[in-house]
């Protein structure tokens, strides 16, 4: 479990988070919403360490992660995957080395060892053979789920993914959103989504935070936010008018 | 007040550039691509300019010294001077500015603006360290190599210039060469040229580290890079050559 207590961060004076407080819980999909600049990104960076928070602490099943300096927060991070907007695949290297990386990187495991998770996780996201194929050689689609691959490569007990479906068409986004969801109840990870995708709300949303204007102004599962009442939720969730007439 | 705010991001950088690799595999592999690309591929633009100018400086030195009490053999000499002093050193660490110190920029920029630098940072790897170490080193350990290929190769420019157009006996050429010699003036072109390297990998890197935006901002922290380096490189020769030949 993952729990956020009271951040506030700010940029040049300017406010952009303030006292957040919310948990995402082990085992399930745990969404961030909100609208475009309300701060949901810079509540994911503070929670991997991207950004310091100006107050508050992140705690990672009881161990506080914000507070600790760069070198006591490694091994945090080695627990942690993360999938970024763009993929943030490494150009110059091929998929199999990209997901490699992370195990050279960390782990005293012989090439043959390494090669075999490489290939394991690849069939996890159903990319296989994809390995001497570089970056720009990769669809969209592909980009994001060799990145989910990367990401999971050193079995991370946390998951992080900054606006999965973006730039990806209905179908695709879809099984990016089932990929996600199944290693989540498959690995047992606790996993955060940063998105603004309304598909992926109804779909795979277990626990849902939204975030308006820095704060945190809703939570819930995606259930109960069909039939909440609270307005700015409801503005932003039903704003179109497939999306009224589903409610 | 901003500059001062930038020299002291730039010794923060290189505070964090300079510790142990996270895994000396890893080091040596990046070490080695670095070597190529920063250095392997260099030889050809430095080996292409070194050449003619080296038989451009001949051939002016000859049309200069046109006087019957000034002994020809002086355009060796001087033609040896300018090459190992100034052209090799200074001038091929300029056009390396221009060629190494763009692509440096663009590069670990690009990876900025595309959150690679994010990625290997919440991996857990040092991102500095990983992507700026090994192209200082490359370029330190390289570019002196390169310096020593543009003396020789202009060197040979300049004897086949002055072959070709008959301006100077080439006995005359060589005996200039060999008139003299001092090892320091090497020692002297090889401690400028480190100095060079490790200015033009550490603020190109600092450039493209430091980029926030999007393509534009890449082009433009090249651009600053190649001006930066550039800029460095003149100041730091003129210190340079100060300490070391006064």
């Amino acid at each position: 479990m993952i729990e956020v207590k009271n951040i506030s961060k700010s940029f040049s004076g300017q406010m952009v988070l303030s006292d957040v407080t919310t948990s995402f819980e082990k085992g399930k999909t745990n969404l961030i919403i909100g609208q475009s600049g309300s701060g949901k990104t810079v509540l994911m960076k503070c929670c991997i360490g991207l950004f310091d928070v100006d107050e508050g602490e992140v705690v990672f099943d009881g161990r506080c992660f914000s507070g600790l300096k760069e070198k006591q927060k490694k091994n945090t991070r080695k627990e942690m995957g993360v999938l970024f907007q763009g993929g943030a695949l490494f150009d110059s290297y091929t998929v199999e080395e990209n997901i490699m990386f992370p195990l050279n990187m960390f782990t005293k495991q012989s090439y043959e060892e390494k090669l075999q998770r490489v290939n394991d996780v690849l069939s996890h996201v159903q990319l296989t053979n994809a390995n001497p194929k570089f970056p720009a050689e990769l669809s969209g689609g592909m980009i994001k789920r060799v990145a989910i691959a990367r990401a999971i490569a050193m079995n991370p007990q946390y998951l992080f993914c900054d606006e999965p479906n973006s730039g990806l068409d209905p179908k695709t986004a879809e099984v990016i959103d089932e990929l996600i969801s199944e290693l989540t109840h498959k690995f047992n990870m606790t996993t955060v989504i940063n998105t603004h995708d309304m598909n992926s709300v109804l779909q795979i949303g277990q626990r849902i935070a939204f975030i308006n204007k820095g704060k945190l102004w809703w939570e819930g599962d995606n259930k109960e936010i069909l039939k909440t009442d609270n307005k700015e939720l409801n503005d932003f969730v039903f704003s179109t008018e497939l999306t009224r007439r589903i409610k | 007040m901003g500059f001062m705010r930038e020299i002291g991001e730039y010794v923060i950088l290189m505070g964090e550039t300079f510790k142990r690799p996270d895994k000396g595999k890893v080091f040596r592999r990046q070490l080695l691509i670095d070597f190529q690309a920063l250095g392997v591929d260099s030889v050809g633009i430095v080996v292409f300019i070194s050449l003619f100018v080296g038989g451009i400086i001949a051939m002016q030195m000859a049309y200069n010294i046109d006087n019957p009490l000034v002994p020809l053999y002086l355009v060796g000499y001087t033609t040896k001077q300018m090459m190992v002093l100034e052209i090799s050193p200074t001038i091929m660490s300029l056009i390396l500015a221009g060629k190494v110190g763009s692509s440096i920029a663009s590069e670990i920029g690009t990876m900025r603006v595309t959150e690679q630098i994010d990625a290997l940072k919440v991996m857990g790897i040092n991102p500095a360290n990983y992507l700026i170490l090994p192209k200082i080193t490359a370029a330190m350990i390289f570019f002196p190599v390169l310096v020593i290929f543009s003396i020789s190769v202009g060197l040979a420019g300049g004897l086949i210039a002055v072959f070709i157009t008959g301006s100077v006996t080439t006995t005359d050429f060589i005996d200039g060469l060999q008139a003299w010699w001092q090892p320091f003036d090497i020692f002297y072109a090889l401690i400028k040229t480190v100095v060079f390297a490790f200015i033009i990998a550490s603020v190109s890197g600092f450039r493209g580290y430091t980029v926030t935006g999007g393509s534009v901002a890449v082009g433009r922290a090249s651009t600053r890079a190649v001006v930066a380096s550039s800029i460095l490189i003149i100041v730091f020769d003129l210190i340079l050559t100060q300490m070391l030949l006064t």
